[in-house]
């Protein structure tokens, strides 16, 4: 079954056009990597399926609801959860407050998510402003899951962290992959962890689908033309 | 945070001993002055939902407590002369219990909140503030120019609103009402705060995209608040007016919004017990520093000058210590 749904999809972003011709098919419980080099428009593309820039053309469909009419909130009270760049906890709260604040009926519970990253049960009490750049990302992937999303978007989960903490939220990421039926798109620069957990691929290159399929049949070519690897 | 624990109940045993004590040396003016704490520590604990939780700086909020005064007036008015209120297409009567006219009260007050979030909360920061206190002096010029409720002389009620098995012209008996709707506003806002809708409102208040991103709207966060926050003030304002049995269009005032804005900063914004701090704070000095001077608002000002240079926390900031949320 088909989740979530791009076809032909344009945007902009700020006064320029970011998006041209951004077309994906994401089914449910598949994890699918969104690649291409900086500035090719993945993140404009999440951005632009939790509704937070005007899309100009083409269609999103998320479990059969057209996400393009509603506002942000809506998309994400769907089962939309996104965890954005640059790991934005809310930082005047504290570790259990943020999982609390977002916290929707279902299997993901505070518990649940202790049990996923045991660091944020010690760091419980602590405002998330004062965790290390790795606790913030757990913290921000906790709080996407206690929203219980039908489908998970990871925007550079990993970018700026120490290689012990990537290699944490990577097992977290293969863990959810194996243990619940949760559709997952991944915005990554690590190829090699992609190749992991990714069952299929998406290239963009400026703003435009260039290529789509599963992981393991991407050439080098392709890697070497479209992802810079 | 202990520490804190410890001053909020010393503070609300405070205010509870010294009427107490006024009460056994027979001083009932005392016990008026700790009255009028609680009242306007109660208009501004509501208040402090929207400012200290939601961040909203509401320069509007007499609307509400002057909503309340005036459903006070208008039902114990014409009950005292037994008029009803409109006979078409229903009868309805005024009344002098007190638990129907905070009802009443409460009510109207969300209504109107309802009503003036919608719109002001479209707009932020120094616009938000604006419109608020637009709203706030439309209301007040209305009950000038309103003469069937006194206008501009504002109303006189006889005497005190009836509450069941208590005499409420008994100062310390009223004061006992005034004190226990202000324990009950605590609570309520201590559990608000805490709930999922009052940290995701303090989430809203700095970081509003990222309450969207997870589901939540702010609109709506902040509108709820706004009501929840206009209704306390509302009860406050009915109380207000049965403690002076006088209700005038200076309840709706701008000065009446700024003195709630004072006690909250005075106490320390987003802190729990500020307001009731604050509003001791500002009552005191008004009843002391008013003796000795007419002008004594110039203490008043070059205190609060202080506190915001000196201690952003207010007097429980300072004596409690910083707390990173919300300083």
């Amino acid at each position: 079954m088909t989740l979530l749904s791009l076809s032909n999809v344009a945007a902009f972003y700020g006064p320029s056009q970011a998006l041209f011709d951004v077309s994906l098919d994401l089914q449910a419980g598949e994890v699918m990597a969104l690649m291409g080099r900086n500035g090719m428009g993945k993140t404009t593309t999440v951005k632009a399926v939790c509704r937070m820039i005007p899309v100009t053309g083409g269609k999103i469909v998320f479990d059969g609801v057209d996400l393009r009419p509603l506002p942000s909130h809506r998309a994400a009270r769907l089962g939309i959860g996104l965890v954005p760049e640059g790991r934005r906890v809310f930082p005047n709260l504290t570790v259990a407050e943020n999982l609390q604040a977002a916290a929707r009926p279902g299997d993901w519970t505070l518990a649940r998510v202790a049990r996923l990253f045991p660091r944020l049960e010690e760091r419980r009490d602590q405002m998330a402003a004062t965790l290390s750049g790795g606790e913030q990302q757990m913290l921000a992937i906790g709080r996407a899951l206690t929203t219980n999303p039908r489908l998970l978007i990871l925007d550079e989960a990993t970018e700026g962290l120490a290689p012990l903490v990537r290699q944490e939220i990577w097992a977290a990421i293969s863990a959810l992959k194996r243990e619940t039926g949760m559709a997952i798109l991944l915005i990554d620069k690590s190829v090699s962890e992609l190749a992991e957990v990714a069952d299929r691929a998406v290239i963009l290159r400026r703003g435009e689908t260039v290529w789509s399929g599963r992981f393991d049949q991407i050439s080098d070519s392709l890697m070497q033309d479209y992802v810079g690897v | 945070m202990k520490r804190e624990m410890l001053i909020n109940a010393a503070l609300m045993a405070g205010l509870l001993v010294v009427p107490l004590w006024a009460w056994a040396v027979d001083e009932p003016f005392t016990i008026t002055l700790a009255t009028r704490v609680a009242i306007l520590a109660l208009a501004a604990v509501g208040l402090n939902i929207a400012l200290g939780i939601g961040g909203l700086v509401s320069l509007g909020h007499a609307a509400f407590f002057g909503i309340g005064g005036y459903a006070m007036g208008i039902l114990a008015s014409h009950a005292q002369t037994y008029d009803p209120i409109m006979q078409w297409p229903l009868l309805v009567e005024g009344t002098k219990v007190m638990p129907v006219i905070w009802i009443v009260a409460v009510l109207a007050a969300a209504l109107a909140a309802l009503v003036i979030g919608a719109l002001s909360l479209r707009t932020s920061g120094v616009y938000f503030i604006m419109i608020t206190l637009a709203f706030g002096q439309m209301l007040y010029f209305f009950a000038i120019s309103w003469p069937a409720y006194g206008g501009e002389d504002g109303l006189s009620i006889y005497v005190r609103n009836d509450f069941p098995l208590l005499n409420t012209l008994d100062p310390i008996q009223f004061f006992a009402i005034c004190f226990a709707l202000l324990a009950l506003a605590l609570w309520f806002s201590a559990r608000l705060a805490a709930s999922p809708f009052g940290l995701a409102l303090n989430a809203a208040r700095q970081t509003p995209q990222r309450v969207e991103a997870v589901g939540l709207s702010p609109f709506r966060l902040r509108l709820a608040a706004f009501v929840l926050s206009g209704a306390i003030t509302g009860l406050a304002g009915a109380l207000f007016a049965d403690l002076n049995r006088f209700v005038s269009p200076v309840m709706f005032s701008w000065q009446t919004s700024g003195e709630i804005i004072v006690f909250i900063i005075l106490g320390g914004v987003g802190r729990l017990y500020g307001p009731v701090a604050g509003a001791a704070l500002f009552i005191t000095l008004e009843h002391f520093l008013g003796e000795v001077s007419d002008y004594w608002h110039i203490f008043l000002g070059l205190l609060l000058l202080a506190v915001v240079l000196f201690a952003r926390g207010g007097v429980i900031g300072t004596l409690a210590g910083r707390k990173v949320a919300h300083d």
